[in-house]
């Protein structure tokens, strides 16, 4: 009797410190935990995120008829059944061959669904539905999908991410990876997880997507942005979410 | 279309010193900063935002150039009877947005 | 744009060095006498080309506005601002003045003011009795690494003031359009 309890208390003692050890050993850090006290309470007051005036304007356009068909995304998408979608995409839609990322997928649903037409990239609503749909997944951590096409779109990401660009000839890799924490300007380099997406840049005073700041960090290193509606950018939020898998999304994010 | 977020209590004590916080979206451009062409960007900014409670002001203020885009602001008031807590912004450009709360004090 | 400024403020003017406040070029004309000085300092203005930042003294000027003759004193004002900021272009500031908020003992007013933005007022706002609270929090603009200045004019006809240094590591104001 007497062994079976010890038994039983060693195991319990050992599941307890291997599930602290599963949660400490995720030394990853969010953009969030490189931010100042001040910004951070400014993400955390929903009252005073100015990303919430966006969700504010999304949640309206969600339930607003659009297009030849006449209907609202709420015709189809019931309340609360958006939750987690942030979390899993980019994704390759049923029928598709290619990953879209949420812009696009919102995008698709507008062309095909209400038979409207695609809102531009980086417009006021686009970025309002993304973001009042991110906002349902707040908390959710995100999991890329199993598909196994995403596979190789993963490795161009890869690929891209690794490789070096533009005049200062840097790669992401080289400022994420091997000198994240350290500082550039005054500013902690993150490791640029995209658990905020989409973010009211203090920068941009403006709401915007992982796409705009891919954007800004290319012009950043001195390369040629890619085109607005280049793949390589879905392909590097393809590996830029795998590598950010499980972290928790705190969308809409407030960053400096 | 303008979008404004406003928090404050939906009730109160009579005598209660309650806080309101209000957000709204405006570029608030300074009239200082070059474009991509080289030519000043049009100061375009919010300049005056007024409080009001059953339509007697209970806080002003005037806004510069130097408050941040989609200004926010909080500050307090005593409840002192039910009704309406009104706000207007005025500014640049003919700028003009009204707001209501409704707050039952008892 | 000429504009004869009276001869106290010869000394504030003639004291400025360096980039002027946006839009407004300070020179003094040569004289040589005292006399003639006296008659008249003149300031010519040229029009903004590029936005430089604006200086403590047009901060001094702008404060002497809203007070006057008064004296100011130290006490009863809390500035809050965060002491590094990531991003000029929004940081969270918080005034906050003890006062009983009664109808004989209030403040009335609370001012704002910075000494490196191009322009140096951030906030002017009136308040009474009616706000119980004299505590106000907004988010700003600074341009560059400075001193911000909070004023409050009491019922009483009082001033007191609190001041912040703030370190920027990004600028506003002054960025291009990307």
């Amino acid at each position: 009797m007497k062994i079976a309890q010890v038994a039983f208390g060693l195991a319990s003692v050992f599941a307890a410190t291997f599930a602290l050890a599963q949660g400490a050993a995720d030394k990853r850090r969010s953009g969030y935990q490189d931010m100042g006290e001040a910004l951070q309470k400014m993400q955390d007051d929903d009252t005073a995120n100015p990303g919430m005036l966006f969700v504010q304007l999304g949640e309206q356009l969600w339930s607003k008829p659009a297009g030849a068909a006449n209907k609202a995304c709420a015709d189809c998408h019931a309340s609360g059944s958006m939750k987690s979608v942030a979390a899993r995409y980019p994704a390759i839609p049923k029928d598709a061959d290619k990953p879209v990322d949420l812009e696009g997928r919102i995008n698709l649903c507008r062309t095909a669904n209400q038979r409207a037409e695609p809102l531009a990239p980086e417009s006021r609503e686009l970025l309002s539905l993304e973001a009042y749909v991110a906002f349902q997944s707040r908390g959710q951590p995100i999991a890329p999908p199993s598909d196994p096409r995403l596979g190789s779109f993963r490795e161009q990401g890869g690929e891209i991410y690794r490789r070096r660009q533009g005049q200062l000839n840097l790669s992401c890799a080289i400022c994420h990876d091997d000198n994240a924490g350290k500082k550039l300007a005054g500013v902690t380099i993150p490791e640029a997880h995209p658990t905020g997406y989409p973010i009211y840049r203090l920068e941009w005073q403006a709401l915007g997507s992982l796409r705009r700041r891919l954007r800004n960090c290319l012009v950043g290193i001195r390369a040629e942005a890619y085109a607005y509606d280049a793949p390589e950018y879905v392909a590097l939020e393809i590996y830029l979410m795998d590598r950010a898998k499980g972290m928790p999304l705190d969308a809409p994010g407030v960053r400096p | 279309m303008t979008n404004v977020l406003i928090n404050a209590p939906k009730t109160a004590k009579p005598g209660e010193i309650v806080e309101i916080k209000a957000l709204i979206l405006h570029p608030m451009e300074t009239g200082f900063r070059p474009g991509t062409n080289g030519k000043i960007i049009p100061r375009n900014i919010i300049e005056h935002f007024v409080a009001t409670w059953n339509g007697a002001e209970i806080f002003r203020m005037e806004m510069s150039p130097a408050i941040a885009a989609n200004p926010f602001v909080s500050f307090f008031a005593v409840a002192t009877e039910s009704g309406t807590i009104g706000l207007r912004w005025t500014g640049d450009e003919g700028f003009l947005v009204e707001e209501q709360v409704a707050i039952a004090v008892g | 744009m000429k504009i004869v400024i009276p001869s106290e403020a010869r000394d504030l003017y003639w004291s400025l060095k360096g980039p002027s406040a946006c839009g407004l070029r300070v020179t003094t004309m040569p004289v040589t006498t005292r006399r003639a000085f006296l008659a008249g300092a003149t300031i010519v203005c040229v029009l903004p080309f590029a936005s430089a930042h604006a200086t403590p003294e047009a901060m001094a000027a702008a404060i002497k506005e809203v007070v006057g003759t008064g004296t100011i004193r130290e006490g009863k004002v809390k500035l809050d601002l965060p002491p590094l900021v990531e991003n000029g272009n929004t940081v969270p500031l918080t005034v906050s003045v003890e006062s009983p908020m009664t109808p004989a003992d209030h403040v009335k007013a609370i001012h704002v003011f910075n000494e490196k933005n191009p322009q140096p007022h951030v906030f002017s706002a009136r308040l009474g009795p009616q706000n119980g609270k004299a505590v106000i929090a907004t988010r700003i603009k600074l341009a560059d690494s400075q001193k911000i200045i909070a004023i409050a004019e009491t019922s009483t006809g009082q001033f007191f003031s609190a001041s912040a240094d703030v370190i920027v590591t990004l600028a506003a104001c002054i960025e291009d359009v990307t």
